[in-house]
């Protein structure tokens, strides 16, 4: 892996009026991975990837991109950057055609020959207006469009979700042959956790406009552990680790734990956490893991 | 051969692909030579992060099974099929009567499993008492 993170934020924050629609964000992406960006809405997802691709300025903090800050160096670090905005604007009254000539008028680097070859295998023809197109066709010309740049970085905000299950697959492979035969760097949000989890191998959490986790999914996985226990014997199986979430029963009480010890008794039933049943954790209460919850948790 | 994704097992990703293809040498669908699918067929075809492909290959490099040519492609060194195809297809045929006699007798899929798995896991505590 190289040293270079893709996109890198410290301290990130953005204020509207006296809302914090992201905070104290910090994050370090190695290039070449493919992140998941997940949270509930409103959880500050679009602000990030808005202030990552320099569309946003930041109240606080700073981010870069391959180590150069956009607003500070537009020239250097944008052609570097593609992003895919969640409602894909495009020129209604443009043809494919116009739009593909529009971008490389306007981009440093461009090249559409992949983006010709791969709309007219989709079918889709140049010489149709943008605003004729359906909506997942238009998110295939939208996605051709930005990779005819062929960004280092690809911030990809919601591109899926408006696309049939059939597209979103065929979307999924467009954007991995492009990882693999490039080295593309990718920031993709969306609220399908099972089609993030075949594609990408890094995950960022936000809830409650914070990062609650920004980690290598594997290295993720590996570091939780759910598990379930006799409620009544709870508080005699002594230290489990920290505590991310926990429900009861009468009968049972089951915990998602963040690095348990090396030796746990035996009587915990261990097995692996799903991506799923982490994310959900982090997102359902933001305070989770944290070292207030461990105490008033784990020595109950 | 071609990859499948069973996104609801559980099991990680590269593990099934690791799997699928251990399975493909034991039934001699891969033979020593063959090339695997290039990372890129792979994903094109399961729209599947690289890297997991790359990790899939990697694990099967580690047992020995198959070897990295810098510029070529992922090759097959040896074969998981101790037995003959004359003997599969033999004991196939057998198998495929047997489950026919055992779906007329009301077997289901998941009964015939549990059926075919209580005898493996008596043959193997057997196995152990022997030992």
């Amino acid at each position: 892996m190289s040293n270079t993170a893709a996109l890198e934020a410290n301290g990130l924050g953005k204020r509207y009026r006296n809302t914090w629609a992201l905070q104290d964000c910090s994050l370090r992406l190695p290039e070449g991975r493919v992140a998941a960006l997940v949270g509930p809405n409103g959880a500050g997802k679009t602000t990030l990837l808005q202030l990552a691709a320099g569309l946003l300025s930041p109240t606080s903090g700073t981010v870069r991109t391959f180590g150069q800050p956009p607003d500070d160096a537009r020239a250097r670090s944008l052609p570097d950057v593609g992003f895919l905005a969640q409602d894909q604007p495009l020129y209604k009254n443009f043809s494919v055609r116009d739009l593909l000539r529009y971008g490389k008028h306007t981009n440093v680097r461009w090249n559409d020959t992949d983006a010709v070859r791969r709309l007219d295998a989709l079918g889709i023809a140049l010489d149709r207006k943008a605003g004729t197109l359906s909506g997942g066709q238009q998110t295939e010309v939208a996605l051709s469009l930005c990779l005819s740049k062929h960004p280092g970085l690809l911030l990809l905000d919601e591109p899926v979700s408006r696309l049939d299950p059939l597209a979103r697959v065929r979307f999924f492979s467009t954007l991995m042959d492009v990882v693999a035969s490039e080295g593309t760097t990718v920031v993709l949000s969306s609220h399908v956790l099972a089609d993030l989890e075949r594609v990408c191998d890094f995950v960022i959490i936000l809830s409650a406009s914070r990062v609650q986790i920004a980690q290598d999914i594997e290295e993720l996985l590996a570091s939780h552990k759910v598990m379930i226990g006799a409620h009544d014997d709870v508080s005699h199986l002594g230290a489990v680790g920290t505590v991310v979430r926990s429900s009861q029963t009468n009968r049972q009480i089951t915990l998602l734990v963040r690095e348990p010890p090396a030796v746990l008794n035996p009587l915990w039933d261990v097995r692996e956490a799903t991506l799923e049943e982490i994310v959900l954790a982090y997102i359902e209460d933001p305070t989770a893991g944290s070292a207030q919850r461990l105490q008033a948790l784990g020595s109950s | 051969m071609e990859f499948r994704l069973d996104t609801g097992s559980g099991v990680a990703t590269y593990r099934q692909l690791a799997d699928q293809v251990r399975q493909a040498l034991r039934l001699g669908i891969l033979n020593p030579g063959d090339q695997l699918p290039t990372v890129r067929e792979v994903v094109a075809s399961i729209a599947i992060n690289p890297n997991t492909v790359l990790k899939a290959y990697k694990e099967l490099e580690q047992q020995g099974l198959v070897e990295g040519r810098p510029g070529q492609g992922t090759f097959v060194l040896r074969s998981l099929s101790s037995t003959s195809p004359s003997d599969q297809l033999r004991l196939r045929k057998r198998l495929a009567s047997w489950l026919a006699e055992a779906r007329r007798s009301g077997f289901d899929e998941d009964a015939i499993k549990a059926l075919i798995d209580s005898v493996l896991h008596e043959k193997n505590s057997a196995a152990e008492d022997v030992a």
